[in-house]
């Protein structure tokens, strides 16, 4: 792939992710957002793709974008108001939000810092699964199955208080 | 053995002749997969007109009747005559709908459905992009089609169309977990994800065999995945209308039934490709002089009439016995079928086969 189709791509794909993410926030009915979020995080997929992470790039959209299906239902069973066309307003909090974003973008910018944004010195491995799978199990085996370990226990979690435990007499 | 078959050699063709007018070689990339994509779509298409046809002269073999027989010999114009008059009704939008989710759900059912036949090897040498996450991308993109499904029905306004809908949100989030655990045990004997790797490895054994309870896992959640009978709940003619599609009409009516059988035709397609030795010809027969992938349509076509013949014999499940059966049965056997595909692999590796 030639730098000019590189670069039309990226920025395509970045104009979809930042209008759908804004889109996210700024629309009143929260199912438009629900929706509006999948089309960012396919835009942040297709950067995967650019970037040659065909592996994360299938990640994002079965975990996240799949997701969404799952984040509608809850957003509208969650949902108290009457008309779902006004479901998703913006609040009063404007100072605090303004100090977490703040927050954000300074841990963004010193790690933007720390990064060497020079070219590679060797090329990107042609199968990176097999390289994920190994370093997987091998040197982050202990992250991995504690994070598994956690997933359980939320899932147990929820299933438990989906159930309402009563009360043994 | 001759190697080269008939699309290939078109598409060997076409590239050389762009290299001889002096295209540039991103623009020759371009055009072949452009050229890619339109064979597949009109593979798609074609099957869809087929499949229709099929599918009621199928049912109708089942409930001992003739089916349709009006239009040409035996009725083979049925589908033709229907889709010009679906293409010349009115588009009725109602009133109250979320008219851009409502419209747009019609179209997006369509695109995870086109977009897996990137990863299908039609026959030796013809899969358009031959991905090293080849079969985890087509789990990727087909975890999406949920979406249109859950838009339809929450964009028709109506109690029924989203009943369907979020029946179709769990009973496909639920069946996609057994469907993708049982490409696992196929993915642990290859040692590959990558589709060529993939057919490459069942030129003597198809992987049916070894890994027969996987098919099964998968050949019952196919089933879920593609909302057919008995596990067309979203549907449920008898209790919710017609579930998502009840306020559609005309031709956006028509395309959840296109997307619907080029859903079938790539289930199929994967089922054919991880299990039946992809465009392999049937061990012994080699000899013959058909090329892959007309052995790769028959295997495809074989898978296709299995789903009619489970569809039009078994009668509805209820919604909380699908769960059930997804959960307690289906994804214990998909997790039992990997541990022993893994013992199995030690065990082999062990005695030095």
């Amino acid at each position: 792939m030639s730098d000019a189709v590189f670069t039309v791509a990226f920025y395509v794909f970045s104009a979809v992710t930042v209008l759908a993410a804004l889109g996210v926030v700024l629309k009143k009915n929260l199912v438009h957002s629900a929706l509006l979020l999948i089309l960012a995080f396919v835009g942040v997929a297709g950067i995967y793709v650019l970037l040659q992470a065909d592996f994360i790039a299938a990640v994002q959209i079965l975990v996240y974008a799949g997701a969404v299906a799952i984040l509608v239902a809850f957003g509208v069973m969650l949902t108290k108001r009457g008309d779902i066309r006004e479901s998703n307003l913006a609040n009063r909090q404007k100072w605090p939000a303004l100090f977490v974003v703040a927050g954000v973008f300074a841990v963004i910018y010193a790690l933007l810092g720390q990064t060497n944004w020079g070219p590679l010195a060797a090329a990107g491995p042609e199968d990176s699964v097999g390289i994920l799978a190994t370093l997987m199990l091998t040197d982050f085996v202990v992250p991995f199955e504690t994070a598994a370990i956690l997933l359980t226990v939320a899932m147990l979690g929820a299933i438990v208080i989906a159930k309402e435990v009563k009360n043994s007499k | 053995m001759e190697n080269i078959n008939l699309f290939v050699l078109l598409a060997n063709w076409l590239r050389q002749w762009l290299e001889g007018v002096g295209a540039s070689p991103d623009v020759i990339e371009v055009v072949m997969d452009v050229f890619g994509t339109v064979g597949a779509l009109v593979f798609i298409l074609l099957n869809a007109l087929i499949l229709v046809l099929l599918e009621r002269k199928a049912a109708a073999f089942f409930q001992q009747r003739y089916g349709p027989n009006r239009w040409g010999p035996k009725g083979v114009f049925q589908t033709i005559f229907d889709s010009l008059k679906l293409l010349s009704k009115e588009d009725i939008i109602p009133k109250a709908v979320d008219k851009w989710v409502f419209k747009i759900a019609a179209y997006l059912i369509f695109i995870p459905a086109i977009l897996v036949f990137a990863v299908i090897p039609f026959g030796e040498g013809m899969i358009i992009s031959d991905l090293n996450i080849g079969i985890f991308y087509f789990v990727a993109v087909a975890s999406t089609a949920t979406l249109a499904f859950l838009m339809a029905g929450w964009g028709s306004n109506n109690k029924y169309s989203l009943i369907g809908g979020m029946r179709s949100v769990a009973q496909m989030v639920s069946y996609e977990i057994p469907l993708v655990f049982s490409l696992v045990g196929v993915v642990m004997l290859t040692g590959s994800m990558k589709m060529s790797a993939i057919v490459a490895a069942q030129t003597k054994v198809w992987f049916i065999l070894p890994q027969f309870l996987a098919f099964l896992v998968y050949f019952i959640a196919g089933h879920a995945e593609l909302n057919r009978g008995p596990f067309d709940m979203p549907e449920g003619e008898q209790e919710i209308v017609a579930g998502p599609y009840t306020e559609y009409s005309g031709m956006r009516w028509a395309l959840f039934f296109l997307a619907e059988y080029a859903n079938l035709v790539a289930v199929c397609s994967i089922a054919t490709t991880m299990f039946l030795g992809g465009w392999n010809p049937i061990p012994g027969l080699g000899f013959l002089p058909i090329p892959t992938y007309v052995w790769f349509v028959l295997k495809v076509y074989f898978m296709i009439m299995l789903f009619m013949w489970t569809r039009w014999t078994f009668p509805r499940v209820r919604i909380d016995h699908l769960m059930h059966f997804g959960w307690k049965v289906l994804i214990p056997v998909s997790l039992v079928n990997i541990l022993v595909t893994g013992i199995g692999i030690k065990i082999y590796q062990w005695m030095g086969w």
